[in-house]
């Protein structure tokens, strides 16, 4: 498959330059549509002492469709759905803004942008999109409450 | 653009109007009635328009147009706007699609600043060069499958975003398969808007694409004009036109029938509900959705005789019905015996409105307000079931009759009234229905009482056929005569009856007691 050819670049490049912040694993070594993304908090905010893991995958039809991302440690963020399936709603990864040659790393790394600075206009999570728009000081207290709880584990 | 009210009525008529309206409308009137096959050909219409029957008030024009039809009008008008913007005909069309098909907003921002117009649309600047052309690279790296070998054939439009040639149409296959998009699929470069062309996709897309994406494109230009519309039924590949505008569907029910006999309303896309606009229409389906008490009264389909007690089901289409153990006979709307109804006194359309005194109290108005749904909802659902009764009845009697012709000496031709007869019901059973979703939200006047009293007259006219269609084949044909009379007098009720509501719709004479939104 030519994805493989593709896939298998981002992995090199990605491995030899990873972005910020990032560190990449094969959960599985013979599946290269899995990936697991673990990614620091970005500085200076409040998720800045968290570890959180990020599943991505790659569809089967991958780059031609966008790949899936899935928070798997807890994070209270406006963006990001409080529930098993930790979706991120991106505008990048709607099926008609995704352009086949964008890629993981430009994700990852719209992904670190969106934790610095909430979208609380386009969140998944209103109830913590009203408070962080309306009370700035309780949504800080309680994100850094989850980086406590959920994500120094690693 | 004016089309109102007015412009209903002044081109010649379209006689279809639902299944095979043509057929059973023709010949029960008194006009006099020209062949209007013509429709709106010039030529034919100057020396027989003083002839031709007037037009009813139910009636609306439209034109049916097939795939080609509108294939040729989008060309047509594509070469209109291409001689005026002095542009190649597929940036024409692209900038058309951009634009909805509005003509006067593309001249006028084209005009005023062209630049921006041919950027917003993805056009870029000059594209008057060179046509795309697939070509060969060496030392080069598809940004997509990371293939880089000798000799790869690739593809870019003008912006130069250039991707293998197999990239490139794995990506608009994608586009047009899974997405259906067709008239705004974008470059896959990264970050860029420029809208794939016609020629470009012709060149790149395979052929078991082609036939879909054309489609696609089709579906877009019917999509984007207020005045053009798919025919609903599955798989119908007309579409129709028509010019009554969502503003006017307070004052006009436009019902249409396209090219392969479906019958629906172009202003909301459902089967055919003369006389009740599709405001009411729209109340009237959310109210039965909504009121959860009429489901046990749908579910039931069976009634107990009132004599004796029997578990009767309905099996055929007339309200008369005679209990098979104690030969009472009854009406199956109100229960009480058929001998009261008679041929004058039948009553059963009509609900009276009970006295006042008890409304103060309003449990009881509640329970009247439902008794009152409830005696509309009865027939409504009554005259949708017996419709499908009838069909099945005529379905049955069909074959049966073809046996007897066999065995008589009476010639296909001849048993045609049957199929007459059965269309004629069908039509004015779908048209009874809705009488009774109208009446449930007129206001209690004078016309209202003329209203029920015109519906009265079409549903006794139909019970009285349905009665006769149920008979057995071997009945049928002495018959035939008189179930001709009667298919006649059908047609003429329904006629009338559609025609004042209509004409009272029009001139918004109805009071109801509800808004129409």
């Amino acid at each position: 498959m030519a994805a493989n050819k593709r896939i298998m670049k981002e992995l090199g490049d990605i491995n030899s330059q990873p972005p910020a912040g990032c560190t990449i694993n094969l959960p599985n070594e013979s599946d290269i549509n899995n990936w697991e993304v673990t990614m620091q908090g970005p500085p200076e905010s409040v998720y800045a002492d968290g570890h959180f893991k990020i599943h991505v995958s790659l569809p089967k039809d991958y780059p031609f469709k966008p790949p899936g991302i899935s928070f798997k440690t807890k994070i209270y963020h406006p963006n990001v759905s409080n529930d098993d399936r930790g979706a991120m709603c991106l505008g990048m990864l709607r099926p008609d803004e995704w352009k086949p040659p964008n890629k993981i790393k430009d994700v990852l790394a719209l992904v670190r942008t969106v934790l610095a600075a909430p979208q609380p206009d386009d969140a998944v999570e209103t109830g913590i999109a009203e408070q962080f728009k309306n009370d700035k000081a309780a949504f800080e207290n309680n994100a850094r409450d989850w980086v406590e709880r959920y994500a120094k584990g690693a | 653009m004016d089309s109102d009210i007015e412009d209903f009525n002044s081109v010649a008529s379209s006689d279809g109007f639902v299944e095979d309206g043509g057929s059973s409308f023709g010949g029960d009137d008194s006009d006099v009635q020209i062949d209007d096959d013509f429709g709106d050909d010039a030529a034919f219409e100057t020396q027989e328009k003083d002839l031709k029957a007037k037009k009813k008030h139910f009636e609306v024009d439209f034109s049916v147009y097939s795939p080609q039809d509108i294939q040729d009008q989008q060309d047509k008008q594509v070469d209109e706007v291409a001689g005026l913007l002095e542009q190649p005909k597929e940036s024409t069309a692209i900038l058309l699609r951009y634009f909805r098909w509005n003509k006067e907003r593309l001249i006028e921002q084209y005009m005023d600043n062209q630049e921006e117009v041919l950027s917003k649309a993805g056009l870029g600047q000059d594209m008057t060069t060179s046509p795309p052309r697939i070509e060969i690279k060496d030392d080069f790296m598809c940004d997509i499958c990371c293939e880089d070998g000798p000799g790869l054939e690739t593809f870019a439009m003008k912006c130069e975003h250039r991707f293998c040639t197999d990239c490139y149409r794995q990506y608009l296959a994608q586009k047009i398969k899974e997405e259906g998009e067709a008239a705004r699929i974008k470059c896959p470069g990264d970050g860029c808007n420029s809208i794939v062309d016609s020629k470009s996709l012709d060149l790149m897309v395979t052929p078991d694409l082609t036939d879909r994406y054309h489609e696609l494109l089709m579906r877009t230009y019917v999509d984007d004009k207020e005045s053009l519309k798919w025919c609903p039924a599955p798989n119908c590949v007309y579409a129709v036109e028509c010019g009554v505008k969502k503003r006017d569907l307070n004052r006009i029910v436009p019902t249409v029938t396209c090219d392969a006999k479906h019958g629906f309303c172009f202003g909301c896309t459902l089967a055919d509900h003369q006389p009740c606009p599709c405001s009411l229409v729209k109340k009237w389906l959310k109210k039965c959705e909504d009121d959860s008490e009429t489901a046990n009264w749908i579910s039931a389909n069976t009634k107990e005789c009132p004599k004796c007690g029997s578990t009767i089901e309905k099996n055929g289409g007339c309200n008369h019905m005679t209990c098979r153990k104690c030969r009472n006979e009854f009406c199956w709307m109100c229960m009480g015996l058929w001998s009261e109804h008679g041929t004058s006194w039948y009553n059963c359309n009509r609900y009276e409105e009970k006295s006042g005194t008890e409304a103060r109290d309003s449990q009881a108005k509640s329970r009247q307000s439902l008794e009152r749904y409830l005696h509309y909802y009865n027939r409504y659902a009554n005259h949708e079931q017996s419709a499908k009764l009838d069909k099945d009845i005529f379905h049955k009697t069909e074959k049966k009759m073809t046996l007897l012709q066999s065995s008589s000496n009476m010639s296909w031709i001849e048993v045609q009234f049957l199929e007459s007869a059965s269309k004629a019901l069908q039509q004015c059973r779908q048209t009874l229905k809705w009488t009774y979703a109208f009446a449930y939200y007129l206001a209690r006047n004078n016309q209202t009482e003329i209203f029920e009293d015109n519906q009265k007259d079409l549903e006794m006219a139909v019970e009285n056929l349905s009665e006769m269609f149920e008979k057995q084949p071997d009945q049928l044909a002495g018959l035939k005569v008189q179930m001709m009379d009667k298919t006649a007098y059908c047609n003429q009720r329904h006629i009338i009856l559609l025609d004042d509501t209509a004409k009272n719709l029009k001139e918004e004479n109805w009071q109801f007691n509800t808004t129409l939104s």
